[in-house]
């Protein structure tokens, strides 16, 4: 199925937010983290679940195609970089387009940034940061294989139904064992685990 | 560094496979930038880190590293610890003024240290040398921790000294040197991979030592079962297979009844107690008196669920129990922590792969800070302060008679009460902040404020030193070497990352400087750590914490070695009593029977409800660090009080706080994490926005602790919440940007661990 990427365990979440400082410490960003940490239950539980960019597949990476600029590049390896610096004309349009809520625009530099998987790092084999951190293993780099080493029967959905639009991520997500037809903590409608179609 | 698979904790494997660079020497050639191998500063899990140092030899960021502890992982507060080292509210020289109604001025080393000198023989020849005092701290390394001791006695001669571990872990300490004979936990971490049932009491793992938590979640991957004993559902309790939201204060009342079903059910292990334990009997006795259904109605749980509890721990293969300050910080703390231990030795849990107990410290070195004499009745090893053979031996070592020797002094909240009292007029503070840490803050200001001399070692100036007529600029960990000793009692080294800043000196430096003016500069001849821990080692030797077999190098060598440890072959003790003997005479384990009384803080007509307190994953205990690091403040910016929604308040309401000591205004978290009946302040913050204005000093008489966990309050609607100063930021923290967000991180979040509220938000 997929190969090293990220794997998202909301039912290891604890909000500390390592995550969001580690990502702020990464170079290619730093003092800026890339990070969003919702609280899926407010009021009600603790539940929290850390959200990086997706890199969607298919359809590939919508904040890169509707990038009037043409800022947004995505690596060989499927790594939805954030924009170019040198193009990127702040217009927020991808903003408006990633279904997952995730890049921010700083309307005084004009310049959007996104999570770009630690690409100083893991183009050397390395983790990112924040799943390099996180303390719970909520936030898992590596292989399916290697996750479900660890983790026996674990089981994890990379497609994600949006009205009619399905959209497959490189970034994939933990899904809890008795609720494979129901939505991963966050709301988002799961389509497809462990490769197969569960709607 | 070796991983061995069988305790590999899980999430390590992606970068055990890492190609290219290895994770350990990421950045090492980079721009002139050097890693310097050390460990956090803040909690007892002590995660191995790099720090990241510039060219010009100045500490700017953190790496992961690959520790047997912490395998890469960091809390935030370890992502961003560094950002104090090079802190502009750092103090860089010594402060000093004569008087309390002074401005503090920047003075000379000299002036300084001649000064309090002046001050310590003044207040000694007109009061005695008991009326000075000596306070110290468990964040400190075990060589200043040890110095501490020695400064006290050879030094200044006074009994009065004492450290904010007391505020800590002492009532686990406590039970299990009167169980166990030996104070420390029984397992390794690694050890919670192997069981089939894990029990944590009184403890919120994942905000107080979340690096933990991916041992609890990874017994849990393996099919353990995971019991949580607390009264909030904790991040940890919400993943839990049982979590028992017992009524602060009720924790041996639930344990005994816990026992109480395990006997019924006869799933005790009789030959176990038979072969290794003394006092079953009692015990059982004790337990008969605590059927469920008592039990259910004092701790407000159903009696299923104490049933439930029973059978699925005493039924499992091998169990272990963790516990923290939720159960250890009351006036039963002791009690509360040896209710567990029976638990744990009648179903024969103790000493084996996956099965035993452990205690989980709050302070970096909470566990190493105690162990050479910090402690009022404590010399260095864990001797006894009353013991006659202890007392020589120590005297041989420092080369003192015996008869210059103090006897014990008392407890950190017992000193203050006596400088309110007058009896101690002088107090030196090294590395604590207890107008923040101490609860009922009114007694611990009118202790400070009555004393008629107060010297205070400090990087930052705390509270606590705001109140002092001498401030000693002092060393980060980053700046000096040094060892601690984890929860596991595994001792790691920490590594110095750069040079102080000038005008900054070593604790270890100042207290030989004050030692060599007060005429024992003979026995304080000491140029580094590294000659003070050649000497513990020694002072240690042949004792029930004996670290004689340890050496820096081994230290490197091995990533840590847990402790006893008596000759430099050793390979150090993980796990305790594997071949069933303790550190009693007989060898026994010896069980004690529990009775559980009431809170300290009677409930009535105007006080009906519980008030607990706690951490919060952004901040270290008084906050004296984290507060001033602007990525944690933004994380948590102030405190709250988190209500039940059934009072009928709104986030962000304005909630009066109401005590016998005293009241303060928080913003509302609701949640149903918590009981209707309790509420919860953290601690990190000083006042008028100050958890320790409503907690009560009342002790556990056995180990002085306070009890912080729980006190009678009542809640009222105020008018406006009180107002927290504006936070400091510190160099390298980049506030974060004006964004055009696409999603809600700008809305509140409302859950426990959400903390800011809307209002500060905006």
């Amino acid at each position: 199925m997929m190969g090293k990427t990220i794997f998202i365990d909301p039912g290891r979440c604890i909000g500390c937010q390592a995550c969001v400082s580690a990502c702020r410490e990464c170079d290619s960003h730093r003092g800026k983290s890339m990070i969003h940490l919702d609280y899926t239950e407010p009021g009600q539980s603790v539940a929290s679940l850390p959200t990086v960019c997706m890199h969607c597949e298919d359809p590939v990476a919508p904040c890169a195609e509707v990038c009037p600029a043409e800022a947004i590049l995505i690596t060989a390896d499927g790594v939805v970089q954030q924009a170019d610096t040198t193009r990127c004309i702040g217009c927020g349009n991808c903003v408006n387009a990633c279904p997952f809520g995730v890049p921010k625009i700083d309307l005084e530099a004009k310049l959007q940034m996104k999570c770009n998987l630690c690409y100083d790092r893991t183009a050397y084999g390395l983790a990112p940061m924040c799943a390099t951190v996180c303390p719970t293993g909520a936030l898992f780099y590596g292989t399916l294989e290697e996750l479900q080493a660890e983790r026996p029967g674990v089981q994890v959905a990379d497609s994600f139904a949006f009205g009619d639009v399905m959209v497959s991520t490189g970034v994939a997500m933990v899904v809890p064992a008795d609720k494979v037809q129901w939505p991963v903590p966050g709301g988002l409608p799961v389509v497809e685990v462990n490769g197969v179609d569960v709607r | 560094m070796p991983l061995d698979p069988a305790i590999s904790p899980p999430g390590t494997r992606g970068f055990r496979d890492a190609g290219g660079i290895p994770a350990d020497q990421w950045h090492a050639d980079q721009n002139g930038e050097t890693l310097v191998p050390t460990h956090c500063c803040f909690c007892g899990v002590q995660c191995g880190m790099y720090l990241r140092v510039d060219k010009g030899g100045k500490v700017f960021g953190v790496e992961p590293r690959n520790h047997d502890i912490n395998r890469m992982r960091l809390c935030p507060k370890g992502i961003n610890a560094y950002q104090q080292v090079n802190h502009p509210d750092r103090l860089t020289a010594p402060l000093m003024r004569r008087s309390r109604d002074e401005e503090f001025e920047e003075v000379s080393w000299e002036e300084a240290l001649d000064f309090t000198v002046s001050e310590i023989r003044r207040i000694q020849q007109a009061y005695g040398n008991d009326a000075f005092g000596l306070l110290g701290g468990a964040s400190l390394f075990s060589e200043k921790t040890y110095l501490v001791g020695k400064f006290a006695r050879v030094a200044l001669r006074t009994k009065h000294v004492d450290y904010n571990g007391r505020l800590c872990m002492v009532s686990a300490a406590g039970a299990n040197k009167l169980a166990f004979g030996i104070d420390r936990a029984g397992n390794p971490f690694s050890d919670i991979l192997l069981t089939d049932c894990l029990l944590i009491a009184g403890s919120n793992v994942g905000e107080c030592f979340p690096v933990m938590t991916q041992y609890l979640w990874g017994a849990r991957d393996r099919g353990a079962v995971l019991i949580v004993v607390d009264p909030r559902e904790t991040a940890v309790a919400r993943t839990a297979d049982i979590h028992v939201a017992l009524k602060p204060g009720t924790d041996s009342a639930f344990f005994n009844a816990v026992l109480h079903v395990v006997v019924r059910e006869e799933l005790v292990d009789e030959a176990y107690l038979a072969a290794y334990a003394t006092g079953w009997d009692e015990v059982k006795a004790k337990a008969a008196e605590y059927p469920p259904e008592r039990s259910a109605g004092i701790c407000g749980v159903p009696a299923a669920q104490i049933e439930q509890v029973a059978r699925v721990f005493a039924g499992a293969g091998k169990a272990m129990a963790w516990h923290a300050r939720g159960i250890e910080h009351h006036s039963q703390g002791v009690e509360n922590c040896l209710s567990v231990i029976n638990l744990c030795v009648a179903t024969g849990n103790i000493g084996k792969p996956g099965a035993g107990y452990g205690t989980i410290t709050g302070q970096g070195n909470g566990q190493g800070g105690r162990e050479h004499g910090q402690k009022s009745d404590m010399l260095p090893g864990g001797r006894s302060i009353m013991n006659a053979e202890h007392r020589r031996q120590i005297c041989e070592i420092w080369g003192i008679e015996e008869s210059e020797l103090p006897a014990a002094g008392t407890s950190m909240m017992e000193m203050v009460w006596q400088m309110r009292r007058g009896e101690i007029r002088g107090l030196i503070g090294i590395c604590n902040n207890p107008f923040v840490s101490l609860p009922n803050y009114r007694v611990t200001k009118e202790g400070y404020d009555a004393t008629e001399f107060h010297a205070q070692f400090d990087f930052f100036l705390s509270e606590t030193a705001a109140n002092a007529h001498v401030v000693f600029p002092v060393t980060t960990w980053a700046e000096d070497e040094g060892v601690m000793a984890n929860a596991e009692a595994r001792v790691v080294k920490h590594n110095k990352a750069q040079e102080p800043p000038a005008g900054v000196r070593t604790d270890t430096w100042v207290m030989c400087q004050l030692a060599q003016r007060l005429g024992v500069g003979d026995k304080f001849a000491f140029a580094g750590s590294r000659e003070v821990f050649d000497e513990l080692r020694v002072a240690s030797s042949g004792t029930v914490n004996d670290y004689y077999g340890i050496t820096y190098e081994r230290l490197e060598e091995t990533g840590g070695i847990a402790w006893p440890c008596p000759d430099t072959e050793h390979p150090g003790t993980p796990r305790l009593f594997e071949d069933g003997r303790t550190w009693h005479p007989d060898g026994k384990i010896h069980l004690q029977a529990v009775e559980w009384h009431q809170p300290m803080d009677p409930y009535d007509d105007e006080f009906p409800m519980s008030l607990t307190t706690g951490r919060t994953v952004a901040h270290f205990l008084s906050g004296n660090q984290t507060r001033r690091v602007g990525a944690l403040v933004e994380q948590t910016p102030r405190p709250w009080v988190e209500v039940h929604p059934s009072h009928g308040f709104q986030n962000g309401d304005p909630v009066r706080v109401v005590t016998r000591r005293g009241s303060a205004v928080f913003p509302a978290l609701v949640t149903e994490a918590i009981r209707p009946d309790t509420f919860f302040v953290p601690y990190h913050w000083p006042a008028p926005t100050a958890a320790n204005i409503l907690t009560i000093d009342a002790l556990d008489p056995r180990s002085k602790i306070p009890e912080y966990k729980v006190c009678a309050c009542r809640i009222e609607r105020a008018e406006s919440i009180d107002e927290v100063p504006a936070p400091p930021v510190a160099p390298g923290h980049v506030a974060y940007p004006e964004t055009q967000v696409s999603r809600t991180d700008t809305l509140p979040p409302t859950a426990p661990q959400g903390r800011a509220t809307a209002e500060e938000r905006r």
